[in-house]
């Protein structure tokens, strides 16, 4: 077993004290960051990115780094369930699901064993992903250094009409989001032959829009205008975790273990196949409330309830990742601010990382379990001191995160430009996100939009302009045939609802 | 919150996704345009610049009608409320400080202009008294300063104050 052995050799790597303690500082920034709103894993690690820049220029300074925003996503993947199920606040998109039997719960009282149950479920989501990625990433890596033009362009292709497909929003607003950000990323230099194009004389956007800019303003700025049409104050519950009610908890879950593992496999597919976390939260909770012999008691109040949008969701935000290292292609937007961070950092995600930076793949492989388990701790041992958080007043807490926004903003690029295109991009999110045009699809258009274009254009020049390269071997006609399925998803389930609306009539 | 009037609708859905995919329209139709003037042709050897983002373009312009559609199709017993008054007032209260703070911080650097942005919803919005105001708002920048240009050496842009006390 090759992947054991690399495993152990990135235990040994994760576990110095250094990385260690990265490790824990990155999963209480997450946790904080997750229980605040507008800060959340893609923008509060788009924000964080920077200060990376000279931690990762010494020797294995890569590792650390890698570990220490990794953990601030697993963090703020723990800490939306905190207000999801105090506040009934959902402080990430992927813990709404959670806020429909959590929020009852702690209502009834019940609140420590809805943390303790969400908590508990998100570490088994996880560790169920990071097995599939240890045994996983390495074959597909593999497999994907015999990756050409074409191939490369088919999973892209698959990648955006999986979004049109697997998305809960119209299509056609999904559409008309992601090709905005394919324009955006056009802006600029030609990645191709170097000619200028859309600047209109503009020579400040000469380098295009970055994505890490309209992260930080789509998902922070924008989630601040949301939360304050809710007023200024949070009300919310109270919670203690002692060790009976966890010890308690932990005896009532193996009931749920069917519940668990369905939700897990939702998830670990949704993260692989960019459907992301909040799309997987829901479509398990679906899955659980029809299964379960409970179903009708759903929404009231129920463990299980809790169990299955956290553990999908946990599933997903970390399977995300998988097609990040191995093909350099982001499940979900933090995995496509992490890619940044990679690319930063002057490394080349794909599936060359395999074989060129093994010390780099297996030490944040290893330190995904040991995050994850550093993350159960902190969560369970700290949550009065998160909860506290939102305490704090909106009128204090607001203009702190418009000004680390606007900080992390500038240390892109040192550019003034940059946070008056984050304000821009902020209200852009609120109204788009009030409209239900989803904004995943537009992030991760933004980012692979000149390696999509660039790939495209060198199957071109390979084919000689012919489409047809696109299904020139089984392996990319396979991709190509599966993406347009998933593009005409929309119109297929349509027509079938319809086709079975006029059977029944008869 | 204000009752009564701060219920009122300030706009309503429809209109809001009419107006949305009007301006997707227009922005198609301009990156279409500017596509199409650097060639969005095939040459000789394969597609050319403008090649991709007409396309793009094109899905924008196509995608935006059946929006546009879809949302004149909306029935006015089913068109919600997009932002009450009460509502929009509260975020315009965020926002317009917000831009103005944005401007700010080429002249004053941003440590000063966060002190003053701090403070300004800390008194204005939450009505605290002004110790707390100077000490919370003062206290941030510094934490700041101390964070990004001692901690991790990033300089963040800086103003008079800080020439004037020989930090910048």
């Amino acid at each position: 077993m090759d992947e054991i052995q690399s495993l152990m050799h990135g235990f040994a790597i994760a576990l110095t004290l250094k990385n260690m303690a990265f490790m824990f500082v990155g999963v209480l920034l997450g946790v904080i960051i997750g229980v605040l709103p507008g800060l959340g894993g893609a923008n509060g690690v788009a924000i964080l990115l920077p200060l990376t820049f000279s931690m990762a220029q010494v020797e294995g300074g890569t590792t650390t780094a890698i570990i220490l925003l990794s953990c601030i996503y697993w963090g703020a993947l723990f800490g939306g369930a905190i207000t999801s199920i105090l506040f009934n606040i959902p402080g990430e998109p992927w813990s709404v699901a959670t806020t429909f039997d959590g929020y009852p719960l702690a209502q009834k009282g019940r609140a420590a064993a809805a943390l303790t149950a969400s908590f508990t479920s998100s570490f088994v989501g996880a560790l169920v992903a990071v097995i599939v990625i240890t045994f996983l990433s390495p074959r597909v890596a593999k497999f994907a250094l015999e990756f050409g033009p074409p191939e490369f362009f088919a999973v892209y292709l698959l990648t955006f009409c999986a979004f049109i497909g697997m998305s809960k929003e119209a299509p056609f607003k999904t559409l008309a989001s992601m090709m905005l950000g394919f324009a955006l990323a056009a802006v600029g230099t030609d990645p191709v032959t170097g000619t200028l194009r859309l600047t209109f004389g503009f020579t400040q956007i000469l380098n295009g829009f970055d994505f890490l800019i309209a992260v930080i303003g789509l998902f922070g700025i924008g989630e601040i205008l949301l939360t304050l049409e809710e007023g200024l104050a949070f009300k919310g519950e109270s919670a203690k975790i002692n060790f009976k009610v966890v010890l308690e908890t932990w005896r009532e879950l193996p009931k749920y273990w069917l519940t668990s593992i369905r939700s897990a496999a939702v998830g670990c597919f949704m993260g692989i196949v960019p459907g992301g976390a909040t799309p997987a939260s829901f479509m398990s909770y679906g899955v659980a409330q029809r299964f379960s012999k409970d179903g009708e008691k759903f929404g009231t109040g129920m463990i299980e309830g809790v169990v299955a949008p956290e553990t999908a969701a946990h599933a997903a935000g970390t399977s995300a990742l998988l097609p990040m290292l191995t093909l350099g292609v982001p499940g979900s937007p933090t995995a496509a601010v992490l890619l940044g961070g990679l690319l930063i950092w002057g490394l080349q995600p794909g599936p060359l990382l395999f074989v060129e930076q093994k010390d780099f793949v297996w030490g944040l492989i290893a330190s995904m379990y040991l995050g994850n388990i550093a993350g159960l701790i902190v969560v369970l041992t700290c949550v009065p001191l998160f909860a506290a958080i939102l305490r704090v007043p909106f009128s204090v807490i607001a203009p702190v995160i418009m000004v680390i926004c606007a900080i992390g903003a500038y240390t892109v690029h040192n550019s003034h430009l940059d946070i008056w295109l984050m304000v821009v991009f902020g209200v852009i999110g609120y109204v788009f996100k009030k409209l239900s045009y989803p904004l995943a699809p537009l992030v991760l258009a933004i980012v692979l939009g000149d390696r999509a274009e660039a790939s495209f254009r060198q199957a071109m020049l390979v084919s000689e302009g012919k489409m047809s390269v696109f299904f020139s071997n089984e392996l990319v006609g396979g991709m190509t045939g599966l993406a347009l399925f998933l593009l005409c998803w929309p119109l297929l389930s349509a027509a079938l609802a319809a086709l079975r609306n006029t059977l029944r009539g008869r | 919150m204000v009752e009564g009037s701060g219920e009122r609708a300030a706009a309503r859905y429809k209109r809001v996704d009419i107006v949305v995919a009007l301006i997707f329209l227009a922005f198609g139709a301009i990156v279409a345009f500017d596509s199409w003037r650097l060639g969005a042709k095939w040459g000789e050897d394969g597609p050319q610049t403008g090649f991709f983002p007409f396309y793009v373009a094109l899905i924008i312009c196509i995608s935006s009608i059946v929006n546009l559609f879809k949302g004149f199709a909306i029935r006015p017993e089913r068109d919600k409320v997009f932002v009450r008054v009460g509502q929009l007032k509260l975020v315009l209260a965020v926002l317009i400080p917000t831009i103005v703070y944005v401007g700010f911080i080429k002249w004053l650097g941003i440590y000063l202009a966060s002190a003053f942005f701090v403070a300004f919803f800390m008194r204005w919005l939450g009505k605290y008294q002004w110790w707390k105001v100077v000490a919370l708002s003062v206290g941030n920048s510094v934490f700041f300063f101390l964070i990004f240009e001692l901690w991790f050496m990033i300089p963040l842009p800086k103003g008079p104050l800080e020439s004037i006390l020989g930090l910048g």
